[in-house]
Parts: C-alpha cells; structure tokens; sequence
C-alpha cells in the first residue's frame, strides 16, 4: 500500500527516487545485486552478467529510441566497436578502468560521425542509414585483421581491480552490477536536466523543439553521442566477460534483440529497458527449459528450439506493439495501482 | 587503363549486371509498393519471398503438382497470407509511430523465418530449374539463359502492374489512396480494400521473385536475408517511385556485378549498403522519389 505521495517542493518532485518507500526498495536492490553473485548457482551468475550487459545496452538505445525518437538498427555494431576498442587497449596493458570508459568514448565519436545526417533523414529513412552502418561496421570487423582480429576473433585478458583478477563469473557480476547500476542512474538522472528535456521535446516534434530555441544538431548528435556510449561500454563489459569474441556476435539480430527489448519494455523509460531487457533475455531461457524438459518424451524438440525461439520473439514483438504498445512498463504500473489503495478498494 | 585491359570481360561483367538489375527491380517494386500504399517499409519482403519459394517447392515438387497447378495455388496461398497479415498486424498499427510499424514488420519477418525454419528445416533443397538454361551469346559475350529469363519476366511483371495501375479502376483507385487517403475516402474509395489490395500485391510479386531466385541457386531459409540488400535500390530510387525502382535496380546491378568482378564477392555484399549510405548523405529522397515537406 502506498499512498498519501504529495510532492510538496521542488526538490521534492525532482528526486530521484520521489518516496522512502522507493529508497527503501532501491537499497534493497543494491543488496540483492551484492548478494547474488555469492548464492547463485553458476548458471544464475553467468545469466545475470549476460542480463546486466543487455540491461546497459537497452538502456542506451532507448536514450537514442524512446526518448529521442532516433531509430537505430545499427546499436549491436556500436558495442562491437566497445568490445574491439576495449580488447585492443586492454592487450596492450591498459586497465580496464582505463578501457571501459575509453570504450564508451570511442563508440560515442562513431555515434557522432553517424549522427551527422540525421539532422537532415529521419524516421524511416534514418533506420535505413543505420542498417547500412550495421552491415559496414560487421564487414570493417571482419576485414580489418590487425585491430580485430578478422573472422577468428580477438582474445582479451581479464580485467584486473586492485591487483584482483576478475577471472570468474562471480566477480565480473559485481563489476558488470556496478557499471549497470550507475549508468541507469546517469540515465535516470539525465532526464531530470536540460539535455533530456531537450530530448523529449524532439522526439515529440523535432521542428516544435526547433522553433523553441533547442539547437537540434547539437542535441541529436548528443543522444547519439550517449546511447553509443552505453553501448560501447556494454561491449567493453561483454569482452571482459567472454574475453574471446568474434564479429559474428555483432549482427543485426543482436540490434533488433535491443529493439525488440525496450518496445517490449518500454519505449522512453529506465524502468522499461530493464524490465524489457530482463524480460528478452529470460523468454529464449525459458523456452530453451521446456523444450529441454519435453525432449525427455520426444527428442526431435530440440532441433527445432532456435526456430521456436525466433517465432517466439517475433511474435512478442507483435504482440506488445498491437495489444500492449506502451510495453511491460504499462503493465507494471497497472499492477501497481491496483495494489495503491488495495485491500481497501480493488 | 593498361593495355591488357579486357573490354570483353567488362561488357559481360556489365551485361550480367545490367540483367541481375531486372531482379532487384523485381523485389524493390514490391517494397515500394507497400511503401506507397500504406507509408510502411516492408522489412519482412525477403521472407514473403522465402515463403513464395517454399509454397512453390512444396506444391510442385513434394506434391508432384504439375508446374501450372503449383505455381497459382503457391501465388493464391502468398496472396492470402499477405491478406492475413495486413489484417491482423498492420492495420491495428495504422496511425501509430513509424519505430511500431517498423518493428511490427521486423517481428512478422523473425516468425516467418523460424516458421518456415521450423517446418521445412534448415537444409538447402534443390529446386529443379524453371527458366531456360540455354546462353546467348552476343558476338564474344556469353549471356547465361535464365539470367536473361529472369530479366525478361520481371519486365513482363512490372509492365503489367505499370500499366494495371494506370489503367484499370482498382488501379486507379489505389493510387488515389495511396496519394491522399482522406480525400479517397470522401470520394468514395474503399482506402481499407486498396490496402489490403496493396499487401496481397507485394506478396504476390515477392512470390514471384523469391521462385525465380530459388530456382536460379537454391532454396534454403538464408533467401530471406536476400531482400535486405536491396533496400538499397529503393533508397537510390526513391521509395515512391516505381520508375526509380526500375533505373536503381539496373543501377544497383550493374554495380554489384562490376565490384563483384573485379574486387571480390566480399566487397560485393556491401556495395548496397555504401549506396544507401552515400546516397542518404547527397539526396535523401533518391533519384525519383518525392521530396517530403513538413508542416507544423
């Protein structure tokens, strides 16, 4: 039950977090986050690092997406150029508190670079231009054998804190929770201030936004800039992770994966990049258990998993956006406002 | 150009191309037609195509139908699954932001996919060859035969429906919804029928495409990818204009054939995607298409 949430100043309704009740439930995510890697099984901690990296990533094409109306079929080539850029620095002895954020800043000058025409292309068309970028970006991946390693990938040696080798599951977990962690409050935060308002406005009328005095250039070659910096740091977080990874983990799949996640989440909200991202990356784990579990009877299942698995996703996507379009966020909020003034009223 | 330069492989580099172009023209009419009449870029085109193919093989050779039973019950089949999905997907979504619609197609293109995955499995069948083998040979050129057959079918395709849209009634009306909806509407028009109408046509010509392709190399679920790349015709072309389709396939063609030759089949698979970069860059709206203006 919560009610009685009157926002009484300013400060008040600016806070992050706007009650107690929502601090509390915050601080008890941090513990959940400490805590897990030390109780879960290892299937769980692998699951929730390769979580955590989607969760990041989401969170940067719905900034680019939701919040700006920047179509981007191109974000999985961005972590690629992370994940590359990490791995090259990293083989030449930099840390890696040096590489992640090297990482992001590299992916954050491409996403400038392609940016650049989307002051004069957008909507379809911009999808089109960042498709093509996709299947260039993969090819300069596979082509460009000194940097990258071509087709058989480049190796990367783990990350090192305070003379600790972060070789486990166990321990990238807490890295990877704490990367997530900060980089959804940045996000959460950036949409309290000027930039993030500014975002809004042209996602909702790129010319209104224009004529209120918002420098669009300026400000979609910035959410460009932010969201390929998210995804450059969650490919930095996948190499560290795999630390062995070839182009071919960059594909378009993986750019609609993202898409697919903050529709089904949420377009224009943290919350909804997480739940949408949790939410696409457990549905193939849970089909992947049934199929598993029916294989006992009938053992032809499992050849047709990863068909399943496709009809599945695409079908989720369908689903929400016909009968849902406001994602899980909307159903989240539903759920919640039943339980305001529940048992009193239902 | 050194003097061993050899004109001969140039021009038959040049007229494969050109040829191939027919093709590409082929499935880029069935982008623009979708685009015209609904404002919505078909991302699933290449599993329409796939569909087609498959329908074909099914019908015509695990069925045994003979090949003038199979090839309308496959185009009739096509037809109702795109009427199907005009239905059930797009127009709910009609009206809403371009990421939904655009996602709406991605989505349908992943569940045909694994769909057609899921049935028919992911190996290569052979499809037994449709259109003449036998090559012309022009002076010093050989020209391979069903290259020319494609081409010349898929003229035959885009001729009628040029001409089906100028003159028959339905045509006629479609295009009138296509250019202002309400006013169509007003002046009596069916705009749902038109676009329904619309869906079952790109379907139809993605079936034609995706039996001509299969036959030409093999049918295997990797055809749907196929489509993507010419993405890139219809940016060049522009996205209303099915003269421009027509110029940038053969364009397109010309420029795959050429890279392919001479640099490598490698370089090939990314030609189309620096067209479209390059082109979005210099003119957005292609070589024919119509330049949007927006109003507040």
């Amino acid at each position: 039950m919560r009610i009685g949430d009157f926002r009484e100043s300013y400060r008040h309704d600016e806070a992050l977090f706007a009650t107690p009740v929502a601090r509390a439930w915050f601080a008890a995510l941090l513990a959940a986050l400490l805590l897990f890697p030390l109780v879960g099984s290892g299937y769980l901690v692998g699951l929730a690092c390769v979580l955590g990296i989607h969760v990041i990533a989401s969170a940067g094409l719905n900034i680019m997406t939701g919040y700006t109306g920047l179509i981007s079929l191109g974000h999985a080539a961005f972590m690629g150029v992370g994940c590359y850029t990490a791995a090259y620095f990293a083989q030449r002895g930099l840390p890696f508190v040096l590489t992640l954020p090297l990482a992001g800043l590299f992916a954050a000058a491409l996403g400038v670079v392609v940016g650049m025409p989307s002051l004069r292309i957008k909507g379809l068309y911009l999808a089109v231009a960042t498709l093509a970028m996709q299947f260039l970006l993969v090819y300069v991946f596979r082509e460009w054998d000194s940097v990258t390693g071509g087709v058989r990938g480049v190796n990367v040696p783990p990350a090192e804190l305070l003379g600790v080798k972060l070789d486990t599951d166990q321990r990238m977990a807490w890295l990877i929770a704490a990367c997530a962690v900060a980089l959804l409050l940045a996000a959460r935060n950036l949409f309290r201030t000027r930039v993030g308002r500014a975002f809004i406005a042209i996602r909702d009328k790129d010319i209104s936004a224009e004529v209120l005095g918002i420098d669009l250039l300026r400000y979609k070659l910035a959410a460009f800039a932010i969201g390929s910096f998210y995804a450059g740091v969650a490919g930095a977080l996948l190499a560290y992770y795999y630390r062995a990874m070839t182009p071919e983990y960059f594909t378009l799949q993986l750019s609609i994966f993202y898409l697919a996640a903050i529709i089904v989440g949420g377009l224009g909200s943290t919350l909804g990049s997480i739940l949408g991202a949790v939410f696409m990356t457990l549905v193939p784990e849970a089909l992947r258990a049934i199929v598993s579990f029916i294989a006992q009877w009938a053992p032809r299942a499992v050849e047709i998993l990863s068909p399943i698995q496709q009809v599945v996703f695409g079908l989720l996507i369908i689903g929400f956006l016909v009968f849902e379009p406001h994602g899980l966020l909307e159903i989240w909020r539903r759920v919640r406002r039943f339980f305001h003034l529940w048992p009193f009223r239902a | 150009m050194n003097a061993g330069f050899d004109w001969i492989v140039l021009a038959e580099f040049s007229a494969i191309g050109l040829l191939s172009g027919g093709l590409l023209a082929l499935i880029a009419l069935g982008f623009v037609l979708i685009y015209k009449g609904t404002g919505v870029i078909n991302f699933a085109m290449g599993e329409f195509m796939m569909l087609g193919a498959y329908f074909f093989y099914t019908a015509h050779v695990m069925w045994g139908l003979d090949l003038w039973l199979a090839l309308p019950a496959t185009l009739a089949a096509v037809a109702l699954a795109a009427a199907l999905v005009e239905r059930a997907i797009l127009r709910p979504l009609s009206g809403q932001p371009v990421i939904s619609v655009l996602m709406a197609t991605i989505g349908l293109a992943s569940a045909l996919h694994g769909g057609v995955d899921a049935v028919w499995g992911g190996r290569n069948y052979e499809m037994p060859t449709l259109l003449p083998r036998k090559p012309l040979i022009v002076g010093d050129i050989l020209i391979p035969g069903q290259l020319l057959w494609s081409f010349l079918l898929a003229a035959v395709v885009i001729t009628a429906f040029t001409l089906y849209f100028r003159y028959s009634r339905t045509g006629i009306a479609m295009r009138a919804a296509a250019s202002d909806p309400t006013t169509a509407y007003v002046l009596g028009i069916d705009v749902r029928r038109t676009q329904r109408l619309t869906w079952v046509f790109a379907g139809l010509v993605g079936a034609v495409a995706g039996i001509v392709v299969a036959s030409m190399t093999s049918l295997s679920p990797a055809l749907g990818g196929a489509a993507l790349g010419v993405l890139a015709v219809i940016i060049l072309g522009g996205l209303d204009s099915i003269a421009g389709a027509i110029v940038a396939g053969l364009v397109i063609g010309l420029l795959e054939s050429l890279t392919a030759g001479y640099l490598g089949g490698k370089v090939r698979d990314i030609v189309p995607y620096v067209v479209v970069l390059v082109i979005l860059l210099v003119r957005p709206y292609g070589l024919f298409g119509t330049r949007q203006i927006e109003r507040l």
